[in-house]
């Protein structure tokens, strides 16, 4: 029935199979859009936020999406201005996911405004000595870039390239893709930065403040490096898990294992610069603070040592080591296991940088804060990934997303 | 904002963060701008030599 639609050369499932896979998926999305709704006609007191939980866990979301949609910027990155040419075939998908993670990641600070009818103040009435006004700037332009460089793959629909203007408004775009490439990078560079700089700056918070350069926390180039290494495995974990579900496969080896070196190469560095930066908090940051390093790991039920074990080492040292090493990235089970471990790893860097952070007593007569979310910011924290699914269906099923796909998957007459 | 709004002062922060976000929005305008006139141009340009 939608044959018309399909790219050519390619295989799709029956559309009946197709919309039932979408209603159930968008089932989960009416479940998250109900929620959202509550918030916005109800209010804020719809979730457990509370005076200790400014940020929560859609602060959470935003920054690890935000993280993993990094993927598209550095791929951009490496093909655009490096010139790495074998990354042609994997761009689109990482793109399509950058969408995916920084609309999502726009929606979710919609929802956590609580009156995102004055969303426009943060640009017209700026705080420009906040961190967190650069991260508007740079996260609503930068979703700009993405629209931009995704555009041109929804033009390339068989039924829409057929249309001269919209045929050679999307070659007039790959010409200077570059430009866009180059600004969605510095964009990121800055906004990745500015959102681990808001934790490393807050010196009343011994556990996430750090020393830096001029106005920047060591956080600030940490959370930039960790999303251009993690981003890119979130990318190739996507990949593997779509070409799980269709049966196909989508990229060829070479270029998977290519940017996973790359990407490991940046989880190595950046797990590097963590452990030393981690251990100059721990033995001199903390301590000149009236901390011993312990008390952020103890007199709690949920945040021991073994947070702090399991983000550097199990999600850090181990992926690392697994994509720099030839032998073991050969090996698929342990190159996917890897991309879990990285992508877990920079969920858990960001929860600790935000909930932790905000959990740890700062005064003599406080206890501990936990906090577990509510329904409803569950619901519209699952709400993305139902969309995102959606969206992956839609643009594989339509757009040219994989351009090795015909050559990988030959139809049978 | 901009310089004509009552809440501009004339220092670094403001040049700085407004500079670096008009800045990124003209590249992107202009980029736009140049991709869908171009577009314009070369879907004329096909007719019109259809046409002879």
């Amino acid at each position: 029935m939608d044959s018309a639609l399909i790219p050519h050369g390619v295989q799709r499932c029956p559309l009946s199979k197709f919309a039932l896979a979408v209603a159930v998926v968008g089932a989960v999305l009416l479940w998250g859009v109900y929620a959202m709704l509550l918030v916005w006609i109800k209010g804020l007191n719809q979730t457990n936020m509370n005076n200790y939980y400014g940020f929560a866990l859609w602060i959470w979301a935003d920054l690890t999406i935000i993280a993993l949609g990094g993927g598209a910027f550095f791929t951009g990155f490496l093909r655009y201005i490096v010139g790495i040419k074998e990354l042609k075939n994997i761009i689109n998908y990482a793109v399509l996911i950058g969408f995916i993670c920084y609309s999502s990641a726009l929606l979710i600070l919609g929802i956590d405004v609580g009156q995102p009818l004055r969303g426009w103040f943060i640009f017209w009435h700026a705080n420009v000595h906040s961190m967190l006004t650069e991260v508007a700037f740079c996260l609503t332009c930068y979703f700009g870039v993405l629209t931009i460089e995704y555009l041109p793959l929804i033009l390339e629909n068989r039924q829409i390239d057929r249309v001269p203007f919209f045929h050679n408004l999307g070659h007039a775009m790959h010409e200077i893709m570059a430009v866009f490439a180059a600004t969605g990078a510095f964009l990121s560079f800055f906004h990745q930065g500015s959102l681990g700089g808001v934790s490393g700056a807050l010196f009343a918070r011994p556990f996430g403040f750090r020393e830096g350069i001029f106005v920047w926390p060591w956080t600030f180039f940490l959370f930039t490096w960790s999303a251009a290494a993690c981003g890119p495995c979130f990318t190739l974990l996507i990949t593997r898990i779509t070409e799980k579900i269709t049966g196909k496969k989508l990229v060829k080896e070479n270029v998977v294992r290519l940017l996973a070196k790359i990407a490991g190469w940046m989880l190595a560095t950046y797990i590097a610069a963590k452990i030393v930066d981690t251990l100059y908090w721990a033995m001199v940051t903390a301590p000149s603070k009236g901390f011993d390093v312990m008390f952020f790991y103890t007199g709690n039920s949920f945040y021991g040592i073994w947070i702090l074990i399991l983000e550097i080492l199990v999600c850090g040292v181990v992926p690392a080591a697994l994509l720099i090493t030839p032998k073991w990235r050969e090996n698929d089970t342990l190159l996917t296991t890897a991309f879990i471990l990285a992508v877990l790893g920079v969920c858990i860097n960001r929860w600790v940088m935000i909930l932790q952070m905000l959990a740890i007593p700062v005064l003599p007569f406080e206890g501990w804060a936990l906090y577990i979310p509510s329904w409803q910011e569950v619901a519209t924290t699952i709400l993305p990934i139902a969309y995102g699914v959606i969206l992956i269906m839609i643009s594989y099923r339509y757009l040219p997303v994989f351009p090795q796909e015909v050559e990988l998957n030959p139809v049978k007459e | 904002m901009l310089p004509f709004s009552f809440e501009w002062i004339w220092d670094g922060g403001h040049l700085l963060f407004h500079g670096a976000l008009w800045f990124a929005l003209n590249v992107i305008g202009i980029g736009m701008t140049y991709c869908i006139g171009k577009a314009v141009y070369d879907t004329l340009k096909a007719k019109g030599s259809r046409h002879h």
